[in-house]
């Protein structure tokens, strides 16, 4: 539903139409649940403006398909959820080394396997970075409430496109499914949709290969092998590593110029709360109540997953004399925290839900009030 | 004169990987002149393929080349297809890349009849890996995994590529480049899916398990077992045994997969227009109001 700028929206239409605001114009999918809203909007909306909708044999060619409409000069998005997420791997992998830009949605549900669909879950968080085969780095998204779903959506065309690199939209079931109402952010506040062209000109030095799509008279190879400078398969050793270490540099050293998280009330907390997606609404709640008992904690929630925001992690432990990390999988992001910390005396401890219900603010101060206690 | 494929390739990536003697090149070539033949634009063509010896293929040929993951060429063609319809696509696969791992790609792509056309070169093996047995092994024939023989039945990538759908079916093989040619040309032109199988030789891994090392030989070997399509209905059933037709196969108008999805985004932009005109009728017809608050309470 939509009055002016103001509007009624679930998660997953939430990036249909921010995909569309974006530039959007190719879809190529595959059904599955919880992420089938984002098809079945994107089959309405994409033919009134031009565009492409596929739906595809299998995840598996609705993934090259993207990759195909990319390089074709198109903005292309697929949608999924954790099966067909592994599926998808195989040519998330041939986007990486071909520097395809593409945007892939991940409505995390539970697994392994067929899991609990379609239960919330947020175990894909190790899968986005190192399902393909091989050494890459990636971009990974994990936005919180629809309103910042929307811009997130329109970061990750305009990062995928900047970095020429697929990147991953990393919901939950909760967020594809929590329908409220928020105003769609002016153009001024969005600032503006570039074509590929515009991105071309600017951040050529970002591709290994030669930047251009096809049909631009370059007469370009793209190859899922190891390649040189100029797009062709290649055994040289020196040349093999220059290409690997440009795939994860490209992202890895500008880190800066993607992370993006919320800081909530951290600046004298002694327990700070380090989460992202869904919990990080929870948290909040669980944060407020325990400040109005005294208690001094703080909430930090990831926006951007990967690159890690390792050098903020590390900095905001070294000021906190514990830190709780809730999740909705069994210490994925914990782990990662413990690794950026670096510190053998930090009281790091996890709510880990793992049983397809959202994690509740009660679970989260229950921990806050055990952990106050034995600081 | 000597047909000059200078323009077509990329020399400077010479020599290529293939085995001598192996029928790839002779496919690629009769590709090529196809292209020629019809005045297609290297600028406006793409050249897409998998995983294979096949699909080492566009590497080597001037154009927008794209080599893909195994099986997966033809849905990444789909892709490139649909976002630029106005432009060429051509696909180059192996048996293994078509018939096993690709094989759902194949019939959907069947299905579809998108204006793609794909040339298969069966070689009945997967070279590259080693010479393990694909869909289209002979069965009995040895292989790297098939020391006693092939227990599997084969494909037969012409008839499932009919049942499937595709609208331009045919077969030919490494012996005769210039009927070759013709064939790939006139699935070229054709507007739809178009399957060119092509029986092609690899002593190097079939052959020297099989009783023909020789690539000269297995070659002949492979033109001896072809028969003419017209001919076919004359064999008896025993006469058929290891035989193979050659020739168009399969020929059918249907619509094509871009051009429906281009009549349904006219449609979808005409409904929005229509109802776009019916909102700003709606609005025309109102009573116009004087002005706020100008109307009499009955409270």
């Amino acid at each position: 539903m939509k009055l002016n700028n103001r509007v009624f929206w679930a998660g997953n239409e939430t990036i249909a139409e921010a995909a569309l605001r974006a530039g959007c114009n190719f879809y190529a999918g595959y059904p599955i649940t919880p992420s089938s809203e984002i098809a079945a909007l994107l089959s309405l909306r994409l033919p009134q403006t031009g565009g492409v909708f596929l739906q595809m044999e299998d995840e598996i060619a609705a993934m090259g398909a993207v990759v195909g409409g990319s390089l074709g000069g198109s903005k292309a998005l697929t949608a999924t959820s954790g099966p067909g997420f592994s599926l998808k791997q195989e040519n998330l992998g041939y986007a990486i080394m071909t520097e395809t830009p593409c945007v892939l949605v991940n409505v995390q549900r539970g697994g392994p396997s067929t899991g609990a669909p379609t239960a919330p879950a947020q175990a894909d968080v190790m899968q986005a970075r190192w399902g393909t085969h091989g050494d890459h780095s990636i971009i990974a998204l994990t936005p919180g409430y629809p309103e910042e779903l929307y811009r997130e959506t329109v970061r990750a065309f305009h990062l995928s496109e900047m970095f020429r690199t697929p990147v991953i939209l990393l919901i939950d079931e909760i967020i594809a499914h929590t329908t409220e109402s928020f105003t769609i952010p002016s153009d001024d506040d969005l600032g503006p949709v570039h074509p590929r062209s515009w991105y071309l000109e600017r951040f050529a030095e970002n591709s290994f290969r030669p930047f251009h799509d096809f049909y631009q008279g370059h007469h370009i190879h793209i190859t899922g092998l190891s390649h040189n400078e100029k797009g062709f398969g290649t055994t040289t050793p020196e040349v093999i590593q220059r290409g690997i270490e440009h795939l994860v540099n490209k992202i890895e050293l500008r880190q800066s110029e993607i992370e993006r998280n919320e800081s909530y009330m951290l600046d004298d907390a002694d327990i700070a709360i380090i989460t992202f997606g869904s919990p990080g609404r929870a948290s909040k709640e669980a944060v407020d109540i325990a400040r109005a008992e005294g208690i001094k904690a703080g909430l930090m929630r990831i926006i951007t997953f990967w690159p890690f925001p390792t050098e903020t992690i590390r900095t905001l432990v070294d000021k906190v004399r514990a830190v709780i990390v809730p999740e909705m999988n069994m210490g994925m992001l914990r782990g990662e925290v413990e690794r950026a910390a670096m510190r053998r005396d930090v009281k790091l401890h996890g709510v880990n839900c793992v049983g397809g219900v959202p994690i509740e603010p009660q679970q989260v101060l229950d921990k806050i009030r055990e952990v106050h206690r034995g600081l | 004169m000597a047909f000059d494929y200078s323009l077509w390739l990329r020399p400077e990536l010479m020599p290529h990987i293939w085995c001598p003697g192996c029928g790839i090149g002779i496919v690629l070539k009769s590709a090529i002149r196809a292209m020629e033949l019809l005045g297609w634009d290297q600028d406006t063509t793409a050249f897409v393929s998998g995983i294979g010896c096949t699909s080492r293929a566009p590497g080597y040929v001037n154009m927008n080349t794209l080599h893909t993951t195994h099986g997966r060429a033809l849905t990444f063609a789909t892709g490139l297809k649909m976002a630029a319809p106005d432009k060429k696509v051509v696909v180059m696969a192996g048996d293994g890349d078509t018939a096993a791992i690709g094989g759902n790609h194949f019939i959907h792509s069947c299905r579809r009849n998108i204006d793609i056309t794909l040339v298969i070169v069966n070689n009945e093996i997967y070279g590259m890996t080693g010479g393990q047995f694909s869909p289209t092994t002979p069965t009995g024939a040895r292989a790297a995994t098939a020391p006693y023989g092939v227990v599997d039945p084969g494909f037969d990538l012409c008839e499932l590529a009919m049942a499937a759908g595709a609208t331009y079916v045919a077969r030919g093989h490494v012996a005769n480049g210039i009927f070759l040619e013709r064939l790939i040309k006139n699935g070229m032109a054709h507007k739809g899916f178009a399957v060119i199988e092509v029986m092609s030789n690899c002593h190097t891994q079939y052959g020297r398990r099989n009783q023909h090392p020789d690539p000269a030989e297995l070659v002949e070997h492979i033109a001896s077992n072809a028969v003419m399509a017209t001919q076919w209905e004359k064999l008896s059933p025993e006469e058929r045994v290891g035989k193979y037709k050659i020739g168009l196969l399969h020929k059918a108008d249907r619509p094509e997969y871009c051009e429906e999805y281009h009549k349904l985004k006219d449609h979808a932009q005409q409904r929005v227009r229509d109802a776009a005109r019916k909102i700003a009728e709606a609005e025309a017809m109102k009573p116009k109001r004087e002005g706020q608050g100008g109307e009499p309470s009955e409270n």
